[in-house]
């Protein structure tokens, strides 16, 4: 296991450091000049030159490179172009949004999907499994931002029970904060949900075909104890990477689901930097985003290699 | 196998109706879907206005048809360089092997990191809104996914007898995939094509709902919704018309994909 946590530890790292080099790259091939959109299209030639020396934008591009990731490696993000205040400041602040929505969704999502995976692979083909996939077929086609739209009309317009848009913030109290975040969550979670409840039904339904779930029914195991200590956590390992995977795809759905919320996260502040050309903001959001995709996916490898040791062996 | 192919002739059924709206809406929309029509503006549906009216009067109705042809085409376009430029990347991959093989797969596991909307909304931001740059940055997150499938479809063929054969007959890397790989993977990729077409007209939707998609007059589901969120006390009907098209068109898609797994690769069926 050692062996193997070394050279995935090695990969992460390249990864990493690709990672960044692609979007600095990327966001200096796009056009859009920041100092001319700071300063407005009156700017004379003269002041730009001098703001683009004081936001650095004048340094080989090699330099920029350097220090941008040497500052990474120690936590500084760099200075704000339009905010005027540290990256990782606004992060922070960011981060106590966000977070504990993807998490919130993600728990819900698992919560929903696995259980009703277990369920309808146990009941294959009877009424249980029919509806439940008919719903999930469903769940998958829809965008999370109408899903928001309807959980706004359905129980913040018709129903006034839960706040419409906005976030009162953590001072407001715990509770003022976690209603604003019920809407948005189970609009991120119950597309995921269907997603990974098709996954588990059809990993269970594979698993219950093996031998070794027929030895264990016929040692006298009933068939539910089969389906729970013997099918179930042989059948976790996809259900596990997929969590990783939608993890990416949640990060991604933030972006919107908070614009649909007017929530004040990381999704919206990459949007509004972008608006502005705050690059170094962009820059350094797209690389945590894809980082922590990265480092989660790095995380679900090491669980599934923990809970199954024939996956350490793979090379690739 | 019954179950499935009911799934195949109703995703069929959706999918081709949904083609023939985009394709009538450019010939004929009950009105012009950009017409301004302040007076009646908000109405609720009626004879004249089926779907009701929106903010500033349009017909409902013509604007979800309208938007059908732009959402179908950006998807279309997106997949289109998805598959143009993935597929014969994962086919080189899986022809080569070794160092080329390797350095491919690596690089789709990177691209992998980035979450795909959240880049195309830095994409189509940056390089500025429109049908245009959505296709594009839409396009590009499915060059990874297709050069995957294809590889890993590619390589299963790359071992089997037949190829051996051609190869002892003399036929080249290249003619090897054009006339044996390509053929015997095609299910596969005529799979992922429906696939990637359902989650390119979300993101299309997504993109043009924060405003980077198609631009404004020509009407789009996504903008429509984001319009409709400003009435949403007043008219919530305008919010719910074109989610509904847009659930539809990738409902359908999505089961045109597993009726046509199954009819086109039977091996898949176990388990599913």
């Amino acid at each position: 296991m050692l062996g193997y946590l070394l050279r995935r530890l090695t990969i992460l790292l390249a990864t990493l450091l690709a990672a960044s080099l692609v979007v600095f790259v990327v966001l200096q091939a796009l056009p859009g000049d920041p100092a001319a959109l700071i300063l407005g299209t009156g700017a004379r030639e003269d002041t730009l030159a001098a703001l683009r020396h004081q936001l650095g934008l004048d340094a080989p591009l090699w330099w920029r490179y350097a220090t941008w990731i040497g500052g990474l490696s120690v936590g500084d993000l760099g200075t704000s172009f339009t905010y005027h205040v540290p990256v990782a400041e606004l992060v922070r602040q960011r981060v106590l949004v966000s977070l504990p929505l993807a998490a919130f969704a993600i728990a819900l999502s698992t919560l929903i999907a696995i259980p009703v995976g277990v369920a309808a692979a146990a009941r294959r083909g009877g009424a249980v499994d029919t509806g439940v996939m008919g719903v999930a077929q469903i769940g998958v086609a829809l965008p999370n931002f109408w899903l928001g739209l309807l959980l706004i009309l359905l129980f913040a317009i018709r129903l006034p029970w839960l706040p419409a848009s906005g976030f009162p913030g953590w001072d407001a109290g715990a509770w003022a904060g976690f209603r604003a975040l019920i809407l948005p969550a189970v609009a991120l979670a119950l597309p995921q949900a269907a997603i990974l409840a098709r996954v588990t039904r059809a990993a269970v339904i594979d698993t219950l075909g093996e031998d070794f779930v027929r030895t264990a029914r016929a040692k006298g195991l009933t068939r539910r104890a089969a389906l729970w200590r013997h099918a179930v956590p042989n059948a976790l390992i996809p259900v596990v990477t997929l969590i990783g995977l939608q993890f990416s795809f949640l990060l991604a759905g933030t972006v919107i689901i908070e614009n649909v919320f007017t929530l004040p996260g990381l999704g919206r502040l990459v949007f509004q930097a972008i608006a502005q050309r705050d690059l170094i903001v962009v820059q350094d959001l797209v690389v945590l985003l894809a980082g922590s995709v990265i480092i989660v996916n790095f995380i679900v490898d090491l669980v599934a290699a923990w809970i199954d040791p024939r996956l350490r062996r793979v090379g690739a | 196998m019954r179950l499935r192919s009911r799934s195949l002739v109703v995703g069929a059924v959706i999918s081709a109706t949904m083609v023939s709206v985009a394709g009538v809406s450019l010939a004929w929309t009950p009105y012009p879907p950009t017409a301004i029509d302040i007076v009646h503006k908000l109405a609720a549906p009626s004879p004249t206005h089926p779907f009701g009216t929106d903010h500033l009067g349009r017909d409902v109705l013509s604007m979800i048809m309208a938007g059908a042809s732009s959402s179908l085409s950006v998807a279309l376009i997106a997949v289109v360089v998805g598959a143009g430029l993935g597929v014969p990347l994962g086919a080189f991959a899986a022809a080569r092997g070794g160092w080329i093989d390797d350095l491919t797969m690596r690089g789709c596991d990177l691209a992998f990191a980035f979450p795909a909307l959240l880049t195309a909304v830095m994409i189509t931001a940056l390089a500025g809104p429109g049908a245009g740059n959505a296709m594009l940055a839409i396009g590009i997150f499915n060059i990874p996914v297709f050069a995957r499938i294809t590889r890993s479809a590619a390589r299963q063929v790359w071992g089997r007898d037949f190829v051996l054969a051609a190869r002892t007959a003399g036929r080249g890397d290249i003619g090897i995939t054009v006339v044996h790989v390509l053929p015997n993977i095609a299910p596969v990729l005529v799979v992922q094509i429906t696939i990637q077409f359902a989650l390119a007209i979300v993101a299309d939707a997504g993109l043009s709902y924060v405003g980077l998609g198609t631009q404004p007059p020509f009407p789009s589901w996504g903008r429509m919704l984001n319009d409709a969120q400003t009435f949403i006390w007043r008219a919530p009907l305008l919010a719910v018309f074109p989610g509904v098209a847009i659930t539809l068109a990738v409902l359908g898609l999505n089961l045109l994909g597993d009726g046509l797994q199954d009819v086109l690769d039977p091996r898949l069926r176990r388990g599913r």
